[in-house]
């Protein structure tokens, strides 16, 4: 399953420096939802500091998540399941201003 | 919050989440758009309803504190982040043509490039100038892109408050209104806008002199505490410098909500609770004749980023002192974390302090019967919190700083091993125009650490200069 993802507000320094990311999620029986995202995120994209994104389950507070540009409070958060093609954004507000 | 009576668990306590059918909301204010942000605790919105609510809060804040005159002189300081860009285009927004009731103020922009104090390389610091030149350039208004190296090279007059008579020919806000309805304006505003455009500033170049000097001011510091806060010091004198030099007489901040919600908590802890009203207020006047005022403080950072990506305003992430350090590193590091975690869980966190905030006002003092002005502390400017048993002596630095800068210059000489953590004594001498600091007595003794200490001494004070007549 393909996905988009991409980094703004300074969360790109924790991958690299890189914004736009196209990753493919290996394919299981269940759909992917935002929690098994995160989890695979952080197994296999986050390259230091994985505190400084995720916090346990779920994403630092302080970063917030867009699918497909709109707030992921509306699509339940960690329980939504991703569809393919599915844009996620991640924006820290933590600097800057 | 947890209730009263409930018994308290601890870690266990937490705000129980209302459960609403979330798929496919709609908008609360159009009932028709899909609901694409929630805001606050329950607030959803569509699209072009939270557009029009973001133009609004921006107008309704500079409406209801009535302080930016017409054709005044607005001088907008712009970080890079997504709150100073979101400001910049709300003015642009708001001055442009089509909108009704537009704006009336002569806007320029400015931008401090802290790369030195950061740590971050000449070429990153070329980088970043670039990408928001091409920003400013866009805007069609005059900018400033100055390096904070610069900060050696101003005069004693930035640390002298100015007066902050009132123009006679605009007494009062309503006046200035009726008055420039009544005159005609003669120049057309395209071609103010090329005039003013003309006079845009890049003076990004600075000294290797001055480059050493920031460098090493800023190692000589222990904690990042001291840094950060010496860092918000120079940057606004700076600010301060090139609106007074310009004309400049109102300079706007990005800060948001939840950034003064931070500010707050963090200034408490730093000991500059009696600048608090001024520090996280609308307006701030300690400087008399510009104001800072801060017309983003009543959004909060969800908000703030949330219309930056929809709605494409261009910004820079620039990293500063504290990215990618731990939560204890600074107290403002630990606020931040402390606030933001909070707020996740009970979403009134920082509207309550924020609140709280416009709540405080500043204790005028009796008035004496020589009518003299408060003293100022020498670094930050705000009103003396310490009690000056004696008369504020040149002997002594202390008596001219407020707790906080003292603490902060404290970090500044502290050595792990030295004997004399503060300076035992300074000579201050008058020359005609300029006051210098003179670290005396130090040479004559034997100790190491002195010696150490000494050694910054050209760094002591970046911003008073030292005149470089007398080899020290």
């Amino acid at each position: 399953m393909l996905s988009k993802l991409k980094l703004h507000g300074g969360a790109e320094l924790l991958f690299d420096g890189v914004k736009n990311h196209h990753v493919t999620l290996p394919g299981q029986s269940d759909p992917w939802d935002m929690k098994q995202l995160l989890a695979w995120i952080r197994g296999n994209m986050l390259k230091e500091r994985p505190e400084l994104f995720m916090q346990g389950d779920t994403v630092r507070p302080g970063i917030l998540v867009l699918i497909n540009d709109a707030d992921w409070e509306l699509m339940g958060e960690l329980e939504y399941q991703l569809q393919d093609q599915d844009n996620v954004v991640f924006i820290s507000t933590l600097h800057g201003g | 919050m947890c209730q009263v009576e409930e018994d308290y668990n601890g870690l266990e306590c937490k705000q129980e989440k209302i459960p609403v059918p979330t798929l496919n909301r709609k908008c609360m204010k159009c009932k028709e758009g899909t609901a694409v942000l929630i805001i606050r605790v329950n607030d959803s919105f569509c699209r072009s309803c939270f557009k029009e609510y973001f133009i609004h809060k921006f107008r309704a804040m500079l409406g209801k504190n009535r302080v930016i005159f017409l054709q005044e002189k607005v001088l907008l300081a712009v970080s890079g982040g997504a709150a100073s860009c979101s400001m910049l285009s709300q003015v642009q927004e708001g001055l442009s043509r089509e909108a009704p009731k537009k704006l009336r103020f002569v806007p320029g922009i400015i931008y401090i490039d802290d790369g030195g104090a950061c740590g971050r390389s000449a070429e990153e610091r070329q980088r970043s100038n670039a990408l928001l030149k091409s920003i400013f350039t866009e805007t069609g208004f005059t900018y400033f892109i100055v390096s904070l190296e610069q900060v050696f090279s101003l005069p004693t007059s930035v640390l002298v408050p100015g007066t902050s008579d009132p123009d006679p020919s605009n007494p009062s806000y309503k006046q200035a209104v009726d008055q420039y309805i009544k005159e005609k304006q003669t120049l057309t505003e395209e071609n103010v806008a090329s005039a003013v455009a003309q006079l845009s500033i890049e003076d990004s170049a600075y000294s290797p002199e001055h480059k050493l000097a920031l460098e090493r001011l800023f190692s000589s510091m222990k904690t990042l505490t001291a840094k950060e806060d010496m860092l918000q010091t120079l940057r606004s004198h700076l600010i301060l410098h090139i609106a007074r030099e310009n004309g400049y007489s109102k300079v706007m901040m990005g800060d948001s909500c939840s950034r003064l919600a931070v500010k707050l908590l963090s200034n408490i802890a730093l000991g500059r609770g009696a600048a608090l009203a001024s520090d996280t207020g609308f307006s701030d006047p300690r400087y008399g004749d510009v104001v800072i005022v801060r017309p983003m403080r009543d959004y909060s950072s969800k908000e703030i980023a949330f219309y930056s990506r929809m709605f494409n305003v261009p910004s820079v992430f620039i990293s500063g002192l504290d990215t990618q350090t731990h939560d204890k590193t600074s107290i403002q590091r630990l606020t931040e974390s402390f606030v933001t975690n909070l707020q996740s869980d009970f979403p009134s966190t920082v509207s309550t302090i924020y609140r709280t905030s416009e709540k405080l006002h500043t204790v005028m003092p009796p008035q004496s019967q020589t009518a003299e002005p408060a003293s100022k502390c020498l670094l930050c400017l705000c009103t003396l919190d310490t009690k000056v048993g004696r008369l504020p002596s040149h002997q002594d630095l202390k008596t001219l700083l407020c707790y906080s800068c003292r603490l902060t210059i404290k970090d500044m000489v502290s050595l792990r091993k030295a004997q004399h953590s503060w300076v035992q004594s300074l000579r201050v001498l008058h020359s005609s125009n300029s006051l210098w600091y003179v670290v005396d007595d130090m040479a004559s003794q034997q100790c190491p650490a002195v010696s150490h200490v000494m050694s910054y001494k050209t760094v002591f004070f970046p911003f008073i200069f030292i005149s470089t007549v007398i080899q020290i």
